[in-house]
């Protein structure tokens, strides 16, 4: 199995985490991704601005995936649905099809409607399946309380997804955190948007939607929250210290992309999971499944060799 | 939540503006809409801020009342969810309406400064985020393959109107 790898532009800039996570599990699972260096922003900035110009930089991007002869998988969820969306249009609309072609044309490129999106946990859950998620875990998250976060655009629009999963009662993060272990935990309001789309536009209204979730998940006696998209990451990692702020409210809720959970689960260390990067701490959590001592950063700081064997990989808490 | 019902004025409205929606991507279904308010008691917006109300705007579409719609920045709030649009009874795109609207909204200047920011930053170095020599060393290493700086072409493509 393999596909060129979408980053667009939040994760490889501001979201490293997620890509470094996403990379160390796909190597685990036997995923091939390969990088294409042309790749750029997916267009869906443009999109309320725009439309021709957002179709034409996902024809952009779908015509390089193309001419790797490969499927592209996404991390963002908004880059899912766009360059879906986008794909969709142009495979079916001969004219706007021939008109964006006259303009990827001045480029070199062309978009012929050979490629497929998906995104990463898509692959994960319906392609792969639930058993080789399983099969690849080594530290099981026994009794960690893991709190799903669909957003929005990972299940919807939901018919140019195929309906993998039912947006009105969505399963499949659930379903991979059971797989690796932890506990899945249901909270009010599971389908609500994160908010950050409205972010440029009305502040106050974006971060209440952020903290009405964050309300319900700490509510639901969850330990830690996990999502797969870097714009909801900004809204529950990033911004929790400010909305503990404004909304004089205390979270302390570790938000973990679900590739670094899984990741912890598959034993690759927190420093390859970026873990660090995380807003929110996550050490003391980490703790409980890491295979590493708790001293390893301060160790490498002292510059200590570590060419003595690690602990057994046991999870601590049975 | 109960809506106050508020007069129209039909003498502001402009009857050709709901044609005009209806002629968008995914506007068709519009004036199939009967009023039954799934969409403003889906969306997740309207929770937090019940000045936002999807149903209105649709409403207001279909009686023309094409300046409130675009002027008032309303359907700036619209996160494009897409919590409507999955559960119209009738089958209205109103998700898709409300980007078509934003887009009309934007022609005629009313965006917030935000979304044209980014805009140029995508025309200009065809990321929103552009990766610097700084960003790359973090990314090496992180064991992440470096990435280019500026994407020429996307510049090039998006230069032209
Ligand atoms: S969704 Fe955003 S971050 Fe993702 S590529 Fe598109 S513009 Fe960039
Ligand atoms: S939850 Fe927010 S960022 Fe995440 S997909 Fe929905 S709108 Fe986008
Ligand atoms: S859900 Fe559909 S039919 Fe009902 S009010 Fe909204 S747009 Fe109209
Ligand atoms: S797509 Fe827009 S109008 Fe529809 S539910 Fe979401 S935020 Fe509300």
């Amino acid at each position: 199995m393999k596909f060129a790898l979408f980053l667009g532009c939040t994760i490889p800039a501001r979201s490293r985490q997620y890509e470094m996570s996403a990379r160390k599990v796909a190597d685990k699972l036997g995923i091939l991704l390969e990088d294409v260096p042309g790749f750029g922003c997916c267009g869906f900035p443009l999109k309320s601005v725009d439309p021709e110009k957002t179709t034409l930089l996902a024809a952009w991007n779908l015509s390089l995936a193309e001419e790797k002869g490969l499927p592209v998988m996404t991390l963002c969820s908004a880059c899912s649905s766009n360059l879906a969306e986008e794909n969709h249009r142009l495979k079916h609309d001969d004219r706007l099809r021939r008109r964006i072609n006259e303009k990827l044309a001045r480029v070199g490129k062309e978009f012929r409607g050979t490629t497929e999106v998906k995104h990463i946990l898509r692959v994960i859950h319906q392609d792969l399946g639930l058993e080789k998620i399983t099969q690849a875990v080594k530290i099981p998250l026994t009794g960690l309380k893991v709190a799903s976060h669909y957003g929005c655009h990972y299940l919807k629009p939901s018919e140019l997804y195929d309906k993998f999963d039912d947006p009105e009662n969505p399963r499949s993060l659930d379903q991979i955190v059971a797989a690796i272990g932890a506990t899945p935990v249901n909270y009010e309001r599971v389908k609500q948007c994160c908010g950050g789309a409205v972010l440029v536009s009305d502040e106050a209204t974006a971060l209440g939607l952020t903290k009405d979730k964050l309300d319900a998940v700490k509510a639901s006696g969850a330990e830690a929250m996990t999502l797969v998209c870097p714009f909801c990451n900004v809204m529950y990692d990033n911004n929790q210290k400010s909305i503990e702020t404004r909304f004089a409210s205390e979270y302390g809720l570790p938000v973990f992309y679900m590739t670094q959970l899984m990741g912890l689960a598959m034993g690759v260390s927190s420093k390859d999971l970026g873990m660090n990067l995380n807003s929110v701490k996550t050490k003391e959590l980490i703790a409980r499944f890491s295979a590493e001592d708790e001293d390893d950063e301060k160790k490498e700081k002292k510059k200590v060799r570590k060419d003595k064997p690690g602990p057994p990989l046991q999870p601590l808490i049975k | 939540m109960e809506e106050k019902r508020e007069p129209v004025d039909l003498a502001r409205s402009d009857f050709n503006f709901a044609n005009q929606v209806a002629q968008t991507e995914g506007g068709q279904q519009i004036s199939r809409c009967f009023a039954c308010g799934t969409c403003s008691a889906s969306c997740p917006v309207r929770r937090i801020n019940d000045k936002y109300n999807p149903r209105r705007i649709i409403r207001q579409v279909l009686l023309g009342l094409k300046e409130e719609v675009l002027k008032s920045g309303f359907v700036w709030l619209c996160s494009a969810c897409y919590s409507c649009q999955e559960r119209c009874p009738q089958g209205v795109k109103i998700t898709d309406i409300m980007t078509a609207l934003k887009n009309m909204a934007a022609s005629s200047n009313c965006v917030p400064d935000g979304v044209l920011a980014q805009m140029e930053l995508i025309k200009k170095q065809g990321k929103v985020y552009a990766i610097d020599e700084f960003d790359n060393k973090k990314r090496i290493k992180a064991g992440l393959p470096p990435l280019p700086e500026e994407i020429d072409e996307i510049a090039q493509l998006l230069s032209v109107p």
